[in-house]
């Protein structure tokens, strides 16, 4: 078979190298410009090495911003994950409860961050917040503005209000892919619940909950526009994660240099750790 | 193994069923002896996967009763009836290995482990798959995956029934007679009752003692695989077993005379049909001989399928195929002879016989 060759098909692939270059290249390179020079303002910079790397490594605000990050993300992967197929085996899979179910799965996903944010600053607050008010006539002590425990609670089932869904509805995605004979065959064998969940349910859920266990990942450990908006990092420092500590030193500070390396070593970081859950998880897949 | 007695069975998938057509199961009243091989044959949307349903406890029909052994387990789930049953597409348990597969039935029902050990040997013997055992069974081919489903019907000694669902259509055709065979011998060895469901009719025909062949959500016939080629109950079953199928041509009958077209035949019996009924005349192509005597035909073309050929003709304004072995002559004024013997009745499209 002859094949045309046309050099000018290479045009066709221009728009979308234009595009992506000024949304990701560009800016990350700006960034990457920013983290090796220093300046003392006029626009004038000076090369500056890996000094601000070895900065933000030696701060103990780096370190401890990281560490709640990796509890937080830690903690809400360990509920919505499993809440998430818990409540996805439940889902009926046929009939009006069906749209009806997936219609109230996908509403909290379908609300901006800094609203879900400002609800539950609301919502939590104790002077005119229900959830505040509530537990303080229970005689429940809560105040996220000041009790660190609180704080997090609060940011803790925000999250899970808002994300679990989305476990749910890439669980029952895989769910409903199961053909009826495999529920069928499990019956004929004499399968219980929890063996029909342990080898039908669960290893065909495997790569969606790879998915969406990534996600919830990358997400978590990117949180920024609720706690801003609900404790705004506090109380203290206690929940002033990675993201609203580089706002701070940017935007606050205007320590670009400092800034930039630390949104480096961030990505870094979410790439390496994404990277190592992928391998981990998909490793018994090449076993066979 | 067991005896099933189907008791005056029905089933409608959609409930309150108000007429006949609302059943995909017409009424079902059959015995199905101890230890014998049946085919359910029928084309697809028959009702033969829904009967096979039933008798599992997939499936509550709506009504009727079924017996194992004369007692009653309509109501019973698949595991209380203790029957086996293998898909159309295989199901394994893709994170286990071949073994554990094996295995699952007999845990589950908390066999202890050397008996477990002792009979997953001995299928995976029969199965041909003990090097593999060790394996993730995720890896296998379609054929070894459905010997490991079959397998798992048959690690279970103890079973009423082992029921098939189409269980080749996934396999390859050599391996289908491979499987097909090993199945037989299994049958003759073990003497568990087998129910075969396909649409194939060579694989109904060689498997099954007894063929059931249904059609539109009733049995139309159940007998051995030489009664449904020689005498058809019904019209359906005459085009769908033998191919080409049998030739149906609309007749009129007066007496032990019947009219086909132009033509008149003789019986040498007087074939009971009530007055009004569409009234056909059935005839196999293998019973029509080819010669320069008889009835006039037009042949329209002959396939040569190597071993005989098959004659295309049109008969009193009708299509009409014939056999004629490989080495038999086409005369150049065609005519043909009908085996008398071999002429099949209709009314209805249901089969008049000789006695009545």
């Amino acid at each position: 078979m002859n094949k045309t060759w046309n050099n000018k098909a290479w045009f066709m692939v221009l728009p979308v190298l234009l595009l992506v270059a000024f949304s990701a290249v560009i800016p990350l390179m700006t960034v990457v410009n920013y983290s090796v020079q220093d300046t003392f303002g006029n626009n004038q910079f000076f090369w500056n090495g890996v000094g601000w790397f070895s900065d933000v490594l030696e701060s103990d605000r780096f370190w401890q911003a990281l560490g709640r990050n990796l509890l937080f993300s830690g903690i809400i992967l360990a509920i919505e994950i499993p809440l998430g197929i818990l409540i996805a085996l439940n889902m009926p899979k046929k009939g009006l409860g069906v749209p009806f179910c997936l219609v109230l799965m996908a509403l909290p996903l379908l609300i901006p961050w800094n609203v879900v944010g400002t609800i539950w600053q609301v919502f939590g607050r104790v002077d005119i917040g229900l959830l505040g008010r509530t537990l303080d006539a229970l005689g429940i002590s809560y105040n996220y503005v000041n009790n660190v425990f609180d704080a997090w609670m609060t940011l803790i089932v925000m999250d899970v209000w808002h994300w679990t869904s989305l476990v749910v509805l890439l669980c029952y995605a895989g769910l409903v892919s199961i053909p009826e004979a495999y529920y069928q065959a499990a019956k004929i064998d004499g399968a219980s619940r929890w063996a029909v969940f342990r080898y039908i349910q669960l290893p065909k859920m495997k790569r969606v909950l790879l998915i969406a266990f990534l996600l919830r990942f990358m997400d978590s450990f990117m949180i920024y526009t609720e706690p801003f908006v609900i404790t705004g990092g506090g109380p203290g420092n206690s929940t002033t994660f990675l993201s609203i500590d580089l706002v701070k030193m940017a935007i606050g500070q205007f320590d670009l240099g400092p800034a930039a390396a630390m949104s480096i070593i961030y990505f870094l970081i979410i790439l390496l750790l994404s990277w190592i859950f992928y391998t981990v998880m998909t490793s018994s897949d090449e076993q066979a | 193994m067991a005896r099933i007695t189907l008791d005056h069975i029905r089933h409608a998938y959609g409930e309150k069923p108000k007429s006949e057509a609302d059943y995909s199961l017409k009424e079902v009243h059959h015995e199905w002896n101890d230890g014998g091989a049946y085919a359910l044959l029928g084309p697809s949307g028959c009702g033969k996967t829904t009967l096979l349903n039933i008798i599992s406890g997939l499936l509550q029909p709506s009504e009727g009763r079924i017996l194992f052994d004369g007692k009653d387990v309509t109501y019973l789930s698949t595991q209380q009836r203790n029957i086996a049953q293998v898909f159309q597409f295989p199901v394994i348990y893709d994170t286990m290995t071949v073994y554990d597969n094996l295995a699952f039935p007999l845990r589950n029902r908390g066999v202890a482990e050397p008996e477990v050990d002792r009979r997953v040997r001995e299928i995976l013997e029969m199965i041909d798959l003990s090097s593999w055992a060790k394996k993730t069974a995720r890896g296998l081919t379609a054929d070894q995956k459905q010997k490991i489903s079959l397998g798992r019907g048959l690690v279970r000694n103890d079973v009423n029934a082992i029921l098939f669902d189409e269980p080749l259509t996934v396999i390859d055709p050599h391996m289908k007679w491979v499987l097909r065979s090993q199945l037989k011998k299994l049958h003759r060895q073990f003497g568990f009752t087998m129910v075969y469901v396909t649409h194939d009719q060579t694989e109904a025909l060689t498997f099954a003692d007894k063929v059931v062949v249904m059609y539109d959500g009733q049995i139309v016939q159940i007998g051995t695989p030489a009664e449904l080629f020689e005498k058809p109950k019904h019209t359906f079953v005459g085009y769908f077993i033998g191919s080409p199928g049998m030739n149906v041509l609309p007749a009129s009958i007066d007496g032990s005379s019947i009219r086909i077209g132009e033509q008149t035949l003789d019986l040498d019996y007087k074939p009971q049909v009530a007055v009004g009924a569409k009234t056909e005349l059935g005839i196999r192509p293998e019973f029509i001989s080819l010669s320069r005597d008889g009835m006039p035909v037009s042949i329209s073309k002959v396939e040569d399928i190597g071993r005989q050929k098959i004659v295309r003709a049109e008969f009193a304004g009708k299509p009409i195929a014939i056999v004629v072995p490989e080495d038999g002559e086409i005369p150049a004024d065609p005519r043909v002879t009908f085996d008398p013997a071999a002429i099949n009745i209709y009314a209805d499209s249901w089969r008049v016989g000789r006695e009545g």
